[in-house]
């Protein structure tokens, strides 16, 4: 019998699932209108029904756009929330702010502007992050418009901001002409109005702009933009700066093997399949050496792990999202072959050789399944957006008789990851009751979620739940980066 | 009369998708380089096909697709599938010359292959199977001895039209093997593809959503909610080993694709069809189809192509709306007569007089002369 203790469990997960995959961008199977309005009715029915777990959902590995939404949510709604819940939420909030890279910050600024919450938490809070930026020249260089937002809503004096010489006025509320800046960058920014060569003083987003004002050629001005990219900038460049026959922007190998899994796996994909055979053992190493990254010390400590990975058609994903559940299948292949002892990967299509994965093909998960278990692994891992349909239900069946009929100590560990945020379900798809289900953005959070994964199942109870959140809570406001 | 017989695939469970479940087709022996579309159609289409271009033996164009075989030649229609030799041009073979030109509303976007504008589309297919009187009896007017019953204009839907089929069609995972396809509408039958190769398919799949549907199905993908995803259930406790439980799914599957076939498509599979031959080419046959038209009943047409042993490469069918079959048994009728009114009449066991009054509510009264038809016109109104 399920108590409301257990529904409550239950509605958590389900949030925290959608708060790990969607993007609110469009997915194969749903629009992104569809998935936005999934995702504001998840958030309002947590917000209103359980308003501290709700903000504790910050410290969940959620991905950035439904932090900056929880944070919205939380700011504008502060006339319901107890004096104690304000408390607690304060330093999630600033926590989170400081977590968040600074376009997320700014545009969730901007969106309190829009929404015109302008409480005196709200300011204190925007205050405070603005005060705490390293550099805030270059950020309203960088920003202008939406720091010139931020700083009109939160009521501040921009020449009181550190690091500007005063200017900061001057800088964002310039109209026409003005005099020389003292403050490098702003100097630059004014002389790149009509002077070529300080626009590659400039970060790359603000340069593109004037580059284009000053048609300058593109593969020049990549060639000298490359120095002040930022590594994903870098990354993601690589291809057209590849066409525009730009060599200083290309990554060599030991940068490569730098970069993020989950990027990496996502461009390794953007190549076609010859180009991909042709640097397989520059992009294998790479690979390999940013899962090692993740493991860390747990490499190797997984023991035999069997791996079902989904390339059929539907990893594709959509448009605004590029192969991505086919990415993230890509990133934790090699992840768990760096986790595990021994490591078998079985991909839908029977292909073996991860590195020239492409999207093909129906979804017959559970004769995969079966194969996985057959090898009595330890661990049997399914990344796959759980749209089982040759025939449909299968996988479910084939786990629900194996651990009724043939495994019925659970020798075996099954966990399912589900990169894709089902907008009409209101969950990420499931593999039947018996098996645990998690959303998963990044590769890189594997190991935590397949620890998080009993809570999966909505059977952990409440107390336990609440008590695992107040430890990743402390743990969160604990480690500050 | 015979069966239509989908020997050599296999339906594999189908996939569904709000009120639309598409039933994927497999061939374990593809034709391979025996019969396969026409090369020039490969050369139009997208880069990752066109790798390994077939030497082919036989060469088909479907009926309805619309292609621009090379820069500044004129788009180029096919009104009935086609069976040629792969060696000469299709531009040449290609006849069909489009009736109304100014009714070809769109251009093919790029050089994309595509299905013709439903209007055409349909009405030239149907006057594929209904032709005229062969005898020139009284009754029947120049127009009609001449051209047999002109191209009506059909109600039929796009599958853009038809709700939800565009999305079912582009979620769709097609199955490696995949040759063919059964389309249900809130389960019922809307139409069946079969093509030789499993590339031909690929190539082929994207076209679907150009096909055309009758009324009867765009109206059920309104009206009708979701059809339910059956899921499998297997039975545990004959399961003892992991190769038990591998024979349950096998199992499992293979009885999912019977039923599909046997129970799901029995108004297409259980009818029986007069078939004519239209072309025969090398081993290759093109037929085109139609049952004994009955009102109230599930009716399709459609075209097919079969090797010496009667294994079917290629298929194309549409279900007609109730008013098509009533136009269908009218005609069929007419034509085991020969155009005699009389007898037809007794046939059907009514008059002429309501015979004619059929013919002209049809549409074709203008077949009939003139002074015939007025004449009936008026013994009906008394």
């Amino acid at each position: 019998m399920e108590t409301p203790a257990d529904l409550a469990a239950e509605d958590v997960l389900l949030f925290v699932n959608a708060a790990i995959t969607s993007t609110g961008q469009r997915e194969f199977h749903s629009e992104s209108g569809l998935q936005q309005g999934s995702l504001e009715f998840l958030h309002e029915y947590t917000a209103v029904n359980y308003r501290d777990l709700y903000a504790a959902a910050l410290a969940l590995g959620i991905n950035d756009h439904n932090a900056a939404l929880i944070v919205l949510r939380l700011l504008s709604t502060a006339r319901d929330a107890t004096p104690e819940q304000r408390r607690t939420e304060g330093p999630l909030i600033a926590r989170t702010l400081r977590r968040l890279p600074p376009h997320r910050v700014f545009h969730l600024f901007s969106a309190l502007r829009r929404a015109r919450v302008n409480n005196r938490r709200t300011r204190a809070l925007m205050r405070e992050w603005l005060e705490a930026r390293p550099d805030p020249a270059f950020d309203a260089v960088k920003y202008r418009a939406a720091f010139k937002t931020a700083v009109r809503h939160a009521h501040l004096r921009p020449d009181r901001l550190p690091g500007a010489e005063g200017e900061l006025g001057a800088f964002l509320f310039a109209s026409g002409p003005t005099r020389p800046f003292r403050t490098p960058i702003f100097e630059h920014w004014r002389r790149a109005h009509f002077e070529q060569s300080s626009v590659y003083e400039l970060p790359y987003t603000v340069a593109e702009g004037f580059a284009a004002a000053h048609g300058i050629d593109r593969s020049l001005f990549l060639e000298r933009i490359a120095p002040r990219l930022t590594r994903s900038e870098r990354l993601r460049l690589q291809r057209s700066a590849e066409r525009a026959e730009a060599a200083s922007v290309r990554l060599d190998a030991a940068a490569l093997a730098r970069m993020p899994l989950t990027r990496l796996a996502s461009y390794t994909l953007s190549m076609p399949v010859e180009e991909r055979a042709g640097r397989r053992a520059e992009l294998t190493a790479a690979l390999r050496s940013a899962a090692r990254r993740v493991a860390g010390d747990r490499a190797g400590t997984w023991g035999k792990v069997a791996a079902v990975l989904d390339d059929s058609y539907s990893s594709s994903g959509s448009s605004e999202k590029r192969r991505r559940p086919l990415a993230v299948a890509l990133a934790c292949d090699f992840l768990l072959e760096a986790l595990a002892g021994e490591y078998h990967r079985l991909w839908l299509t029977g292909r073996d050789d991860p590195l020239l994965a492409s999207a093909g093909g129906a979804t017959a998960l559970g004769s995969r399944i079966l194969d996985g278990l057959e090898l009595a692994p330890e661990r049997l891992i399914v990344v796959s957006d759980g749209w089982d349909n040759a025939p449909a239900g299968m996988a479910s069946e084939v786990l629900r008789v194996w651990s009724t009929r043939l495994d019925p100590e659970r020798r075996t560990a099954v966990v399912h990851l589900n990169p894709v945020y089902d907008a009409a379900g209101l969950e990420v798809r499931r593999l039947g009751r018996a098996v645990p289900t998690t959303g998963i953005r990044d590769a890189e959070d594997l190991p935590e979620l397949v620890a998080f994964a009993r809570f999966a199942t909505g059977r952990g109870g409440m107390e336990e739940l609440r008590s695992h959140l107040a430890a990743r809570v402390d743990r969160y406001l604990g480690e500050d980066g | 009369m015979k069966r239509l017989r989908l020997d050599g695939l296999t339906a594999l469970p189908g996939q569904v998708w709000g009120a639309v479940r598409l039933v994927p087709l497999v061939r374990e022996r593809p034709f391979d380089s025996l019969l396969r579309l026409h090369p020039q159609i490969y050369e139009i289409a997208p880069a990752a096909v066109r790798l390994n271009r077939p030497t082919v033996h036989q060469s088909y164009i479907p009926h309805g697709i619309v292609a621009q075989w090379s820069e500044g030649d004129p788009y180029v229609k096919t009104v009935g599938t086609r069976l040629t030799d792969p060696r000469r041009p299709a531009a040449a073979e290609v006849r069909g010359k489009p009736r109304a030109e100014r009714r070809t509303v769109r251009r093919p976007s790029g050089n994309r292959l595509r299905f013709l504008p439903l209007h055409l589309s349909m009405e030239g297919y149907l006057s594929l199977h209904f032709g005229g009187p062969s005898m020139a009896w009284d009754e029947w007017s120049r127009l009609g001895l001449d051209e047999g019953p002109p191209p009506q204009v059909e109600t039929a839907y796009p599958g853009k039209a038809v709700t939800g089929l565009g999305d079912a069609l582009r979620v769709f995972e097609i199955h490696p093997e995949q040759c063919g396809m059964l389309i249900f509408v809130a389960d019922a039958l809307a139409g069946a593809f079969a093509v030789p190769h499993p590339e031909d398919y690929r190539l082929l799949h994207p076209t679907l959503v150009e096909d055309l549907y009758g009324e009867l199905i765009w109206q059920y993908a309104l009206f009708h909610g979701d059809v339910p995803d059956f899921g499998v259930r297997l039975r545990e406790d004959e399961v003892h080993t992991v190769a038990d439980l591998r024979a349950a799914v096998t199992a499992a599957v293979e009885e999912w694709g019977r039923f599909q076939l046997g129970t799901m498509a029995e108004g297409l599979l259980g009818a029986d069809y007069r078939f004519d031959e239209v072309y025969a080419m090398g081993p290759y046959r093109l037929w085109r189809f139609q049952p004994r038209f009955e009102p109230r009943r599930e009716t399709h047409i459609g075209e097919a192509i079969t090797d010496e042993e009667g294994r079917l490469a290629y298929l194309h069918t549409f279900r007609l709306s109730e008013k098509q079959i009533r136009r269908g048994r009218l005609f069929d009728e007419l034509a085991d007569h020969d155009g005699r009114l009389e007898e037809t009449a007794a046939a059907m066991g009514i008059d002429v007089t309501h015979l004619i009054a059929r013919i002209d509510r049809a549409g074709f009264g203008h077949l009939l002369r003139q002074d015939v038809l007025d004449h009936h016109r008026a013994r009906l109104r008394r």
